[in-house]
């Protein structure tokens, strides 16, 4: 079959937008994340809960779908890399999938019924369904950058050999706190945009701290892969547009193999870079109180770290410990030629859209959420 | 080598996590259009009443979406947790509509929905309308694109298997898009989701009048709920005849299931309205028969016969003894996969290739089958038929009471005459009714289509992960545990809202409840 875009080109397309996707959703739904963490901590009373829950109660329900789109896209563009992390990693995605559940209802549910007893328990669900989600999916990276136990058959039934308590090793508690450092700064980020007063000063003291944490716990993490983290390398000449079949290829174990990149194309050390420059400049900014660019350093700082991520294992997307050969990279686990077009297509199409009219609804939802406002809508608010 | 205790498990989760999930979705698709309707009649009009409805409707309507979201994660995740060597077997296919749903569909019924609720003094009363129409919108179409996936599950069309990557891949994407199962199946579900919403409104309107509160609010609501319910009511059944038309021509085995015909029926065949179908001895006993309906149904015809079980059964082994030939080929592939022979063997065969994976329940070989194997493989090919043929006609049964339901409340209406009290507490009784219909309806298509996940392609024992038993276990007891809980306070509040009815919501000054 003749298709205008080439397979190699296709499958680097596919994934530079996995890592969009995940930023997409980092980005968005981790503000929404990072407020659920800090609502005890930046909101005392009841009606500054209600600020706090209502800065995001427009928007939250849209910034999810980020997740759900993930799910949909790891799936189409990249099925063995669904397939094989979201059942190895079983425990963990429950525990994100039942932390999930209870956002919704925490939002709609809690400000109901009028009764301290009821609305503290929703209050501890939201923050329960902000910390896990943000802990478990860092705990994940962090073992994908270990390599996981995993292997195949010769139907291509894969197997995965490790245990729940496993994906709990040091290393990878490190990025689980990492990525809850750094939603914890965005969503403080955000509510310096959205808020007033005292909820808004505990923000900025919160941003402050969380993204001082953030370049710590980034910087131990680096090192630690540096100096004592094992990286995959692939021994042979890889035919980059063979189908996908994660079987035919030879793959060794090495320290510091995952920095080889940044050697290799210096230019890739920018992603680093924004990492440490984000979170700087969210210090800065939110200092000097220009809390949108404070926001927006953020982001970048999220997006920094996470292709920092991506770039460190390319072509690795998911590194076997157990049977190194059988790892998923970008040339062996990707969907077909024609699904990946059609794919693009349809992102083409459909991600501007979604950008233009998400834009749209954040200029119209504008402005501060503050007491009276609160007040003045008691019933119809969250 | 598969364990089916997990099999068994991960498909009880599948089945009770769809079926919770399905209590939210055909509300949330129904009501959506209703506030599509009820605003675009305040906005035509100018009359604060319509905006009271939407605002009231849509409050219930909010409660009911937040779990249909969440619930819906769960089953998107559900695929890659439970059902991996199915995902890594037809992610290609199987995966696109469900990203092109996320991307078309649930973005727009997502990011609007927050407007719809938080947007009333944000926006001009046109840009409400359009906002309410584009969540109504993403819902329909988040409708459209899973019954693309789930049609091709059932008519899996425009893919081939490809024995290099052990796996279906797309041959031909117009073909999945648009799959005739998946547009009648579409249509059909779509219809009883506005059936659903119709009934929620006329059923909960009935309770304010027999309580003689919100009479203004309750009568309108009613009038709008009984039109747009008698429109659905005879397109979901309309629609639910097109089903059962395209089932015969790609899964005949269902049909007979449906009907306990275990022998072939001269045409044209007759339908049983009721009957006690037997698995174990093969027959149905006690049947009271509608001539030539069945024949009509399933062939559009009186003179071509409907197949029955027994001969489906016996076509099925022939089927086998293909796939067979297609499993040879590929095992020999796998190790040459320049072997040219092989290669011819398995491109006139693949298409049977999934029924040669039924024996991998008797034999891991496969090739070495012994003549019972193959029996009792293509014995496996009959679902069960006491369930399916109970649920259909319970579903069918529903289906009619409600065109009777919104043609009565229809003529009430234009007669104003809705008052009249033993009809309103009909109505107000039929409230559980359309939910009881479509997981009815659930069942009868997906434990039609078992043994198959992938109709004809591949079998739901082989789809399932490699996880352990104890850990299906405790995600199984981990979701039973909180979507109860979650079910009670959702009830609950639903209950607690609709006592306290829209007075309650127009209050802005807050009232202590």
């Amino acid at each position: 079959m003749n298709l205008p875009i080439d397979y190699v080109t296709l499958r680097v397309i596919w994934w530079v937008l996995l890592g969009l996707l995940l930023i997409g959703f980092a980005v968005m739904d981790g503000f929404d994340l990072g407020i659920g963490i800090l609502l005890h901590r930046v909101a005392r009373t009841n009606e500054e809960r209600r600020v706090v829950l209502n800065t995001v109660g427009p928007v939250w329900e849209g910034n999810q779908i980020w997740l759900v789109l993930g799910g949909g896209a790891i799936f189409a563009a990249w099925p063995e890399i669904y397939a094989v992390s979201f059942s190895g990693f079983y425990f963990a995605i429950l525990l994100v999938l039942l932390a999930l559940i209870l956002r919704p209802v925490g939002f709609k549910y809690r400000s109901k019924i009028d009764n301290t007893m009821w609305r503290s328990v929703w209050d501890f669900c939201l923050f329960v369904s902000g910390f896990v989600p943000a802990l478990v999916f860092g705990i994940a990276v962090g073992n994908v950058l270990e390599g996981v136990p995993f292997h195949y058959d010769e139907t291509l039934r894969s197997f995965y050999s490790g245990t729940f308590w496993g994906l709990l090793n040091p290393f990878a508690i490190l990025c689980g706190l990492v990525s809850v450092a750094m939603l914890a700064m965005h969503g403080a980020a955000f509510l310096t945009i959205k808020t007033t007063d005292i909820i808004q000063q505990r923000a900025r003291t919160y941003v402050r701290l969380f993204a001082c944490i953030t370049i710590v716990l980034f910087s131990v993490a680096g090192a630690w892969v540096a100096m004592r983290l094992a990286g995959y390398v692939s021994t042979d000449t890889l035919v980059l547009d063979a189908p996908s079949n994660p079987l035919h290829k030879t793959v060794v174990l090495q320290v510091g193999a995952w920095l080889l990149n940044y050697s290799r194309y210096p230019l890739t050390m920018a992603a680093p870079l924004c990492g440490y420059l984000g979170a700087i400049f969210t210090i800065l900014l939110a200092g000097l109180r220009l809390p949108k660019l404070t926001w927006l350093m953020s982001a970048i700082s999220i997006a920094g770290i996470i292709t920092t991520v991506g770039i460190s294992m390319f072509p690795f997307i998911l590194p076997s410990s157990t049977d190194p050969n059988s790892s998923l990279l970008v040339w062996d686990a990707s969907s077909s030629h024609l699904t990946l077009l059609i794919m693009l297509i349809a992102t083409m199409i459909f991600l501007p859209l979604i950008i233009v009219y998400t834009s749209w609804v954040y200029y119209v939802l504008r402005g501060k959420v503050t007491s009276s406002y609160i007040n003045q809508n008691q019933n119809s608010l969250y | 080598m598969i364990n089916f205790d997990v099999v068994q498990i991960s498909r009880a989760q599948f089945g009770l996590t769809a079926l919770y999930h399905f209590l939210f979705v055909p509300l949330t698709i129904g009501m959506s259009i209703m506030l599509g309707i009820m605003e675009t009649i305040y906005v035509m009009t100018d009359k604060k009443i319509w905006r009271d409805m939407t605002k009231f409707w849509g409050t219930l309507f909010g409660i009911n979406f937040a779990m249909g979201v969440a619930t819906g994660i769960t089953m998107e995740f559900q695929f890659g947790t439970n059902w991996a060597y199915y995902s890594h077997y037809v992610g290609d296919v199987f995966g696109v509509p469900l990203a092109i749903e996320g991307l078309m569909a649930f973005f727009l019924e997502g990011t609007f929905i927050g407007l719809f609720f938080f947007g009333w003094d944000k926006l001009s009363k046109a840009q409400h309308l359009i906002v309410t129409w584009l969540v109504a919108l993403g819902s329909n179409l988040s409708a459209l694109w899973i019954l693309i996936a789930n049609g091709w599950m059932q008519h899996p069309v425009g893919a081939a298997f490809n024995f290099q990557t052990m796996r279906m891949e797309v041959t031909d994407f117009a073909a999945v898009l648009f799959n005739p199962v998946a547009q009648a199946k579409f249509v059909h579900t779509v219809s009883a989701g506005y059936v659903t919403g119709s009934l929620f409104i006329l059923s909960i309107s009935a309770f304010y009048l027999l309580r003689n509160r919100n009479v203004e609010l309750a009568k309108r609501s009613m009038a709008v709920a009984a039109a747009f319910g008698l429109a659905s009511a005879l397109s979901v059944v309309v629609l639910g005849d097109e089903s059962g038309y395209l089932a015969n021509s790609h899964q005949r085995m269902k049909i007979a299931a449906i009907e306990g015909m275990w022998e072939t029926e001269p045409a044209p065949a007759g339908f049983n309205i009721i009957g006690f179908p037997d698995q174990n001895a093969h027959v149905t006993r006690g049947t009271l028969k509608i001539p030539y309906a069945l024949g009509l149904i399933a062939t559009r015809s009186l003179n071509t016969p409907v197949l029955g079980i027994n001969d489906l059964v016996k076509l099925t082994e022939a089927d086998i003894a293909k796939g067979i030939q297609a499993y040879g080929a590929l095992q020999i592939l796998t190790t040459n996969p320049k072997d040219a022979d092989s290669l011819a063997t398995l491109n006139q065969y693949s298409g049977y290739l999934g029924y040669g994976l039924l024996l991998k329940r008797y034999t891991e070989k496969v090739t070495d089958a012994t003549p019972e194997q193959i029996q009792s493989a293509a014995w496996d090919t009959v679902p069960k038929v006491s369930l399916l043929f109970w649920s259909f006609r319970m579903m069918v049964a529903c289906g009619f009471f409600f065109i009777a339901l919104f043609l009565t409340a229809v003529v009430l209406t234009s007669r104003q005459r809705i008052n009249q009290r033993w009809f309103l507490w009909i109505a107000f009784l039929s409230f559980p009714l359309p939910w009881l219909a479509a997981e009815l309806g659930w069942v009868v298509a997906e434990v039609g289509r078992q043994p198959w996940v992938i109709e004809g392609m591949l079998p739901t024992f082989l789809g399932v992960s490699s996880t352990s038993l104890s850990d299906v276990y405790t995600s199984i007891a981990g979701f039973i545990l909180l979507y109860s809980s979650l079910a009670v306070v959702e009830v609950f509040l639903m209950v607690k809202y609709i006592r306290l009815g829209p007075e309650y919501m127009q209050n802005t000054q807050g009232m202590k409840l």
